[in-house]
């Protein structure tokens, strides 16, 4: 049996002690398409964070194909969110790209030509073949997203966990980024997206998690996305969690 | 004062003592600039400045305890020591207050300064209560004095300046990827931890090694002016550390070799000065983001926004009312005066894009300027097309709209709207190079 590429197990994770992810379980279907999908402020980033250890979590368990993220991490990559980096950096596009290949190049090392040139390869594959020497600053927002998603790329990884790689882009760019997800899977690999848009889920994507702190329900699109489900997940929080989560966050309650 | 003797043994580095504090403060200042540009990339300026504060106590313990033991209490080694330890010491009390309480970033930067800088200042005020002066000097480290500088001293500085050089340009990728974007760094397997406290560590030593020529206080601008002026000039990231580590190498030159003249001048104000001269030359001269150069990309872009308006509008007149066209006609077409429309006529006409004969009044757009009008028609009705049909832009302010775009329509995003409006495409004068009419 194959193993699955991203397996999580009664996973809590808190910001100041304030629970945000409550007891998930979820595991990601190997060579499909899965959306992470829920309201504002449901954990969604927070997850996908949370699992590749840049916040630490209070309890619970995540696996890589099989095994802990320390030991399969050349197989991971992950695509922040737009807005996380600043963007007068002063790098052009191609050193940007090329940065998903340094841990391939190894410490110390410099970028050599054979990585440029495989850094325009990722470029071209996301249609941005002819901004390699653009300074970032000078690129619009959905060509900003194509350039961090090249990133990923050119570390040829197995599975691709993206933070609203469809925020706020222009429709070339949703189409770029779509042909790009499109293209992995029929290369066996395994793309999981932070998405926002309940609208897209249906059609951009095979799988879904609906998450608003808990897992609510996860599958198959056609199977998950079901009014009631979508109630569970959009509909008032239950505000006796709400307020528990506020009690466990004072100095003295029990530890998550 | 000016001794001119003093003043050419200096610049032609005759003294040998002169010569090696020299090459010390030149590889000092550029250790300042390469290591500030990354600690200005991952905007860490103000935890710079608190480090550079956070070092008085340790000076001021290491000067008691080595005068409490009978120890050479001067020694400038000694000194860094105890500077760099207290300096370690206030980086990680800002990250234990982060860490462990809800206190915003600048308010534990501030709160360390002040405790820290505090404490210094009531160490050195016993120390002036000890007998014999021997205080005297301490205080050149807050200001930076470099002119009693020996020869020890200096190649500590060097030597030291050398490795965190070395460390920048080694680890020059990974500060990189650390400043630009952190959780992409980590999720790729970087040990994100070490490499900030190897970046810190690095600040700490440069602002313990400058504690003679800059001081205490002055430590983050010669940290931050370097790279920031630095970025005027170019948009690469190599370049920009070059030019910053330059930046700093010459300032602290300046600062420290006219203090070797005029001993009593204060070193780091010096050099902070020299770094702002820079500076200002990058603010006005810089070619990337300079103020002059900013003016005159806006003043061609202009001239040529008003030299594409009337070629247009020249273009259009003729449309209806055959090639050559009068003065009024070209008037009516635009808000412009008679002055204004005879110099931007002129203007073209030096160019080679229109031909004006003064005997019948009228202009006449020649084989290059109709090709380049037709180009500019093309973009503008295209783009006023799109705007109606695809962003349902109101009719009565398309034209409006369009004027300002069509003059950035490069030919990719040209193509893009002939796909996107190929049906209505009849509305549009012939591409001129495709097929000429």
């Amino acid at each position: 049996m194959t193993m699955k590429p991203l397996q999580i197990r009664s996973l809590n994770v808190a910001y100041q002690r304030k629970l945000v992810i409550w007891d998930a379980d979820l595991s990601v279907e190997s060579g499909r398409i899965t959306a992470i999908v829920g309201p504002n402020g449901a954990g969604k980033s927070t997850l996908l964070k949370a699992s590749l250890g840049l916040i630490p979590k209070a309890s619970g368990e995540v696996l890589f194909f099989g095994g802990p993220l320390k030991k399969n991490r050349s197989r991971v990559a992950y695509v922040p969110q737009r807005e996380s980096v600043d963007w007068d950096f002063p790098v052009s596009a191609r050193d940007v790209v090329a940065m998903g290949l340094y841990r391939r190049i190894g410490w110390c090392l410099p970028v050599r030509s054979i990585h440029r040139r495989m850094a325009e390869e990722a470029l071209a594959d996301v249609g941005l073949g002819d901004l390699a020497q653009r300074q970032i600053s000078q690129l619009s927002g959905g060509q900003q997203q194509r350039i961090f998603l090249a990133r990923a790329l050119a570390q040829k990884a197995d599975l691709y966990l993206m933070d609203e790689p469809f925020a706020s882009v222009d429709a070339a760019t949703e189409q770029a980024i779509l042909q790009v997800l499109h293209r992995l899977r029929d290369q066996g690999k395994t793309v999981v997206c932070v998405h926002h848009d309940l609208e897209t889920v249906g059609s951009y994507f095979d799988d879904a998690i609906l998450l608003n702190m808990r897992v609510v329900e996860q599958g198959p699109v056609s199977q998950v996305l079901t009014p009631e489900n979508l109630r569970k997940t959009y509909g008032s929080r239950l505000s006796l969690l709400d307020e528990a989560v506020v009690e466990l966050a004072r100095p003295g309650s029990p530890n998550v | 004062m000016f001794d001119m003797e003093t003043f050419w043994r200096v610049l032609s580095l005759q003294d040998h003592n002169t010569r090696i504090v020299l090459a010390g403060a030149c590889v000092f200042g550029g250790a300042a600039g390469l290591v500030g540009m990354f600690l200005l990339l991952r905007k860490r300026s103000l935890l710079g400045d608190t480090i550079g504060h956070a070092t008085l106590p340790g000076i001021a313990g290491a000067f008691l305890l080595a005068h409490t033991l009978g120890w050479n209490a001067r020694s400038f080694i000694w000194l860094a020591t105890g500077a760099a330890i207290s300096g370690i010491a206030g980086m990680f009390a800002v990250l234990i207050i982060r860490k462990f309480s809800r206190i915003k970033d600048d308010a534990s930067l501030a709160v360390v300064l002040g405790v820290f800088f505090g404490t210094g200042v009531a160490l050195l005020s016993a120390i002036q209560q000890l007998p014999g002066g021997q205080a005297a000097g301490l205080e050149n480290l807050i200001y930076g004095s470099a002119a009693s500088m020996v020869t020890r001293d200096a190649l500590f500085i060097f030597g030291s300046a050398i490795v965190v050089v070395f460390a920048g340009v080694f680890l020059f990728k990974e500060f990189s990827i650390l400043c630009f974007d952190e959780a992409f760094a980590s999720a790729a397997g970087w040990p994100v931890r070490t490499l900030d406290v190897l970046l810190m560590s690095g600040v700490v030593l440069v602002t313990v090694i400058g504690l003679q020529s800059v001081g205490i206080l002055l430590t983050v601008a010669l940290l931050v002016i370097p790279p920031t002026a630095a970025r005027f000039w170019t948009d690469s990231l190599g370049k920009t550390a070059v030019i910053s580590a330059l930046n700093g190498s010459a300032s602290a030159f300046v600062g420290v070799a006219l203090s070797a003249v005029f001993p009593k001048m204060p070193t780091g104000a010096i050099i902070v000065l020299a770094a702002a001269f820079l500076f200002g030359c990058g603010f006005f001269f810089g070619t990337r983001r300079g103020l002059w150069s900013r003016f005159l990309i806006e003043w061609r872009a202009k001239e040529r926004l008003e030299n594409e308006h009337m070629l247009r509008a020249i273009f259009e007149c003729s449309e209806f009312s055959g090639p050559a066209i009068s003065h009024e006609a070209v008037l009516a077409k635009r808000p412009w005066n008679r002055n204004e429309t005879t110099f931007l006529i002129s203007r073209l006409a030096e160019n080679g894009l229109v031909t004006v004969s003064p005997e019948a009044d009228t202009i006449q757009l020649t084989r290059a300027g109709d090709i380049e009008a037709r180009r500019l028609v093309r973009n503008h009705r295209l783009w006023e097309l799109y705007l109606l049909n695809h962003a349902d832009v109101a009719p009565s302010r398309v034209d409006r709209d369009a004027d300002l775009i069509e003059h950035v329509l490069d030919p990719r995003l040209v193509e893009e709207l002939e796909c996107i409006l190929e049906n209505r495409a009849h509305f549009v004068p012939a591409d001129p190079v495709g097929n000429p009419s």
